[in-house]
């Protein structure tokens, strides 16, 4: 058509149709409004209605908030109402030990947990990116399948074995190497082998990534310019490993501090975290202005990590191009 | 590392032990689901008696059902999306509140699930959608499709755009383009991302447990509850059965795609010897 | 049927003041950014004609032929087809097709489906389209392979798809982007034939981008040499070889000595030229040269002589040392450091077995040439 179109000389005939531009206009803004609205909407509008309740006092009421800030009463109301929000949960935070030592035992659990979780996974992944290449498809593999199966399934298995009669002191026992059952669950060993354990995949991936595509002359160069193994491991594939272990641990950490479902069910109530403490602010003392005081917190404490990960991802998909 | 040099017993040792943790909780559990003794750390005997109980928990059925709907629904909303936030991303490079487009594509990937769940139940509250089936899967769909345009931009990335050239080129519109070329080309990635929204839907206890309200119980949710009260032969049951959904599904997926991959490489061969 | 030679020998449009141009770029310019990528460009392409866009990464000839394409469009300027404006005109509404340097081959299509995409655009009846797949995959001898997907084709089969693809829709240009870069050497050269041929048979205009000038030397009716966004020169390969317009042409195209010097004398055409050390060198053609002017001097390698002994009938010779010697088997490349210190290529080619004026390293050695053998550069 195009061919015909243009010997005819038909200057109308050539250029784009109209029902055709609009076509492409609209489609090329649909790419981008309906998901940036969906977020706006679902994602960024949640956060400023938590920080707003995070400034009223908890009633008796469905929702069980006040002000509610509504245009009820119109603009007058409104302002009335707004003048009602204060800052009170968060006074109430930093006098209540229970908070403060909640938010400081959850980033250090966690960032022990990171460095644990790098310690496992490291050799590892350094382990899959030596394997025979005809291998590392399957081993990939068998690293990604923990992660397609329940987080929840995966913890709960863990209560069996490390309960004071399971699985572990039953071996240990038999074996013969302690005499009374060893108390883990419920304390923080647990919490720390829950989280190592379920966020293994994601530290594990990012380091093997990293580590298989790195070019094994680089080392083979390395050890003939004298370089011992060991040296060159530290002088060479560690440094270029960064990227890779930078991103583990993001991965790892910022969820790790806001975890609920490991300290629920292997910490106990022993053990003291943010994200459970919320839980049971929400769910249990049903007081949900000091819970979404605690949750603009706990996203302040992260705003950090989580803005270093989107540059990360931002760079890593640039250099993707 | 390029090298199929010989593999050295310090890699092999810390790959089998790795496995080892990752996998031997699983294989307990699995185990024990068929112990005969209700004490679920003592092995009684060989027993699927808690396999026939399971399927008259009529309460447990219910959860199922609700949970593979929400699902379905979710990553179905999720894969569209998702794969259209990662067109923008890789696509559009400069638009108003690019930054704030991509903060809220990766943001979701690692945010603590308190959060989510916490901020996407207050939002239905003061919007008065009341809580149930379609909030848990509006819910799912917001964090899901942030995995799905990631599965998916990563694929985009990649993209030869002289094959969109190569259409236009050849008299195709924009539009038809997309659907005639983009589209059937990263369809596996497209796929990935379906199957990985559908996953992180069916595993997800606490946004559930928020956003949820009164007929809509996840099983995650009544496994939790079930959980809390002590282990159970019935829970390792109902575990052992999803995880071998999930494992049945990624392997035939992994296994159809090294098949195409390696009749791909045979076909490359034998068409290099003409 | 006429022979090719026949053909191209008589095929000199752009000497008929009367020929009106096919293609047009009229004062082009192209930014990305604060990036020039093309600047202020006119050049002028006839009908049949096979036109190659030579330059190295970078110079702009890829984003020329991408705003024929349609692809980009002109910060500034115009370009004409055929006597229209193409401004405005999207990419599938122009009458011009591309073959691509990744070849762009739709990898979930096969072979047929691939070629039948163009044609299915503009609304082909079925049984037209059938028809012309059948024949295009007839011209480039791929029947065989027509249910095949491009992953089951070797390099040499895809690019050839990509050509019956390109050439299927009947465009009024074919724009080539390095069509034979992904090929290896024997079956480039097989390929540019091939090229050649198809053109002929076809009757189009193919405008080629390439780097590798043997390629462009080899098929193109005309070259033009691109550099920083500009053309540099449009001539026909053996012009651009022998008669270069500028210095950069002069040492893109070839090996190339330069001696730079003052125009000492001139009369009628010849002048003479001297180094700034005291070497003198007469030549016939020297052009544009104004007396007392700085200019260069260009000789090819294989234009100058060396021997042990001045050569008596020598109106050019100038003695050195030789520094180096490079056995290339059908030539001998003498590098030969002159008194005054510049560094001359001579070759030799090989016509005996045995060299009769044998020449070793650090021998004294004498270079000469005809006074019409260079050219004398003034840019």
């Amino acid at each position: 058509m195009a061919n015909a179109a243009l010997s005819s000389r038909d200057a109308d005939a050539v250029a784009q149709s109209l029902p055709e531009r609009l076509a492409g206009a609209v489609f090329s803004r649909l790419v981008i409004i309906v998901p940036y609205l969906w977020l706006l909407f679902f994602f960024l509008v949640p956060f400023l209605i938590v920080f707003k309740i995070s400034l009223s006092t908890t009633a008796i009421a469905m929702p069980p908030y006040t002000p509610v800030l509504d245009f009820a009463d119109g603009l007058a109301g409104f302002v009335a109402q707004a003048k009602e929000l204060s800052f009170d949960n968060y006074v109430w935070l930093t006098q209540d030990p229970l908070y403060y030592t909640a938010y400081l035992t959850s980033v250090m659990v966690a960032a022990v947990s990171t460095v644990l979780t790098l310690l496992v996974g490291y050799p590892i992944a350094y382990g899959m990116a030596r394997a025979p290449a005809a291998l590392r498809p399957t081993l990939l593999m068998l690293v990604i399948l923990p992660f397609w199966t329940s987080f929840l399934i995966r913890v709960y298995a863990w209560i069996g074995i490390l309960k004071p009669e399971g699985l572990l002191n039953q071996a240990l026992m038999g074996v013969g190497i302690i005499d009374s059952p060893l108390i883990i669950i419920n304390t923080y060993t647990a919490v720390f082998i829950g989280i190592v354990y379920s966020y293994l995949p994601f530290m594990v991936l990012p380091l093997y990534s990293s580590l298989e595509k790195m070019d094994n002359s680089l080392i083979e160069a390395a050890q003939d310019l004298g370089c011992p193994p060991i040296t060159a491991f530290w002088k060479i594939t560690f440094p270029l490993s960064i990227p890779g272990i930078v991103a583990g641990c993001l991965l790892v950490f910022i969820p790790a501090v806001g975890e609920f479902v490991i300290p629920d069910l292997l910490g106990g109530s022993q053990t003291l975290m943010i994200g459970k403490t919320l839980w049971t602010e929400f769910f249990s003392n049903r007081d949900w202005p000091v819970s979404s005081a605690v949750a603009v917190i706990l996203l302040l404490i992260l705003i950090v990590p989580i803005v270093i990960f989107q540059n990360a991802q931002a760079r890593a998909q640039e250099a993707g191009r | 590392m390029n090298s199929t040099g010989t593999w050295s017993r310090f890699n092999i040792t810390a790959v089998t032990l790795g496995f080892a943790f990752l996998y031997l909780p699983i294989v307990l559990l699995v185990v024990f689901s068929f112990n005969a003794s209700k004490l679920v750390t003592v092995w009684g005997g060989f027993s699927t008696k808690w396999y026939v109980s399971l399927f008259h928990n009529q309460g447990l059925m219910d959860a199922a059902w609700v949970t593979i709907r929400v699902g379905l629904i979710s990553a179905t909303a999720a894969t569209v999306l998702g794969t259209l936030g990662a067109l923008a991303l890789t696509r559009y490079t400069r638009f108003r509140g690019r930054m704030l487009f991509s903060g809220m594509i990766f943001a979701p990937l690692v945010m603590p699930d308190v959060i989510t769940g916490l901020s996407l139940l207050l939002l239905f509250v003061a919007v008065g959608f009341d809580r149930g089936f379609y909030t848990v899967t509006l819910a799912h769909i917001t964090f899901t499709m942030c995995f799905v345009a990631v599965v998916v931009q990563s694929r985009l990335v990649t993209f030869d755009r002289s094959l969109e050239e190569a259409a236009m080129d050849l008299g195709a519109p924009p539009v038809k383009t997309f659907f005639q070329i983009t589209l059937p080309v990263i369809a596996p990635a497209i796929v990935s991302g379906w199957m990985l929204a559908f996953t992180l839907s069916l595993d997800d206890l606490v946004v559930a447990s928020f956003t949820s309200g009164p007929g809509a119980t996840t099983l995650p949710m009544k496994i939790y509850s079930q959980v809390r009260l002590g282990v159970t032969p019935e829970i390792n049951a109902a575990c052992t059965i999803l995880i071998a959904l999930v494992a049945t599904g990624v392997l035939i997926a992994s296994v159809a795609n090294k098949r195409r991959e390696v009749q791909r490489l045979r076909d490359e061969q034998a068409a290099q010897r003409g | 049927m006429k022979s090719l030679g026949s053909i191209r020998r008589a095929f000199a449009p752009w000497n008929d003041p009367g020929a009106k141009p096919y293609i047009h770029f009229d004062r082009v310019t192209k930014k990305f950014g604060d990036f020039t990528a093309v600047n202020d460009l006119s050049l002028a392409i006839y009908e049949r004609e096979f036109f190659a866009l030579l330059g190295a990464s970078g110079c702009g000839k890829s984003t020329l032929l991408r705003m024929l394409a349609g692809f980009e469009e002109p910060t500034s300027g115009r370009i004409m087809l055929d006597g229209q404006d193409l401004a405005g005109i999207p990419p599938y509404r122009r009458p011009v097709n591309m073959m691509f340097q990744s070849y762009a081959l739709f990898p979930h299509m096969s072979v047929e489906k691939n070629i039948a995409f163009g044609l299915k655009q503009e609304g082909m009846p079925k049984a037209d389209v059938e028809k012309r797949v059948t024949e295009m995959l007839k011209l480039v001898k791929l029947e065989p392979f027509a249910k095949r997907k491009p992953h089951q084709l070797s390099g040499g089969q895809r690019q050839r798809v990509a050509l019956a693809r390109s050439v299927a829709k009947r465009p009024k240009v074919l724009l080539l982007d390095e069509p034979l870069g992904a090929l290896d050497k024997k079956l480039r050269e097989e390929t540019q034939f091939e090229l050649m041929d198809l053109q002929q048979e076809l009757g189009l205009t193919f405008v080629v981008v390439t780097h590798d000038q043997e390629e462009a030397m080899t098929m193109a009716d005309r070259i033009a040499i691109m550099d920083k966004g500009q053309v540099m020169q449009v001539a026909t390969p053996a012009e651009v070889y022998e008669a270069p317009a500028s210095r950069f042409v002069a040492g893109f195209v070839g090996n190339v000595n330069m001696f730079e010097g003052k125009v000492a004398e001139r009369s009628g055409n010849s002048a003479r030229i001297t180094g700034g050390t005291g070497a003198e060198i007469t030549v016939e053609n020297a052009g544009e040269a104004v007396k007392d002017t700085e200019v260069s001097f260009a000789i090819r390698p294989e234009k100058i002589r060396i021997s042990s002994k001045r050569p008596a009938d020598a109106i050019n010779a100038l003695q050195g040392e030789v520094y180096d010697i490079a056995y290339l088997g059908d030539m001998t490349v003498y590098h030969v450091r002159l008194d005054d210190g510049q560094m001359v290529r001579a070759a030799t080619m090989n016509a005996t077995r045995v060299a009769d004026d044998p020449l070793t390293w650090d021998d004294r050695a004498w270079i000469s040439f005809r006074p019409d053998a260079g050219v004398v550069l003034t840019r």
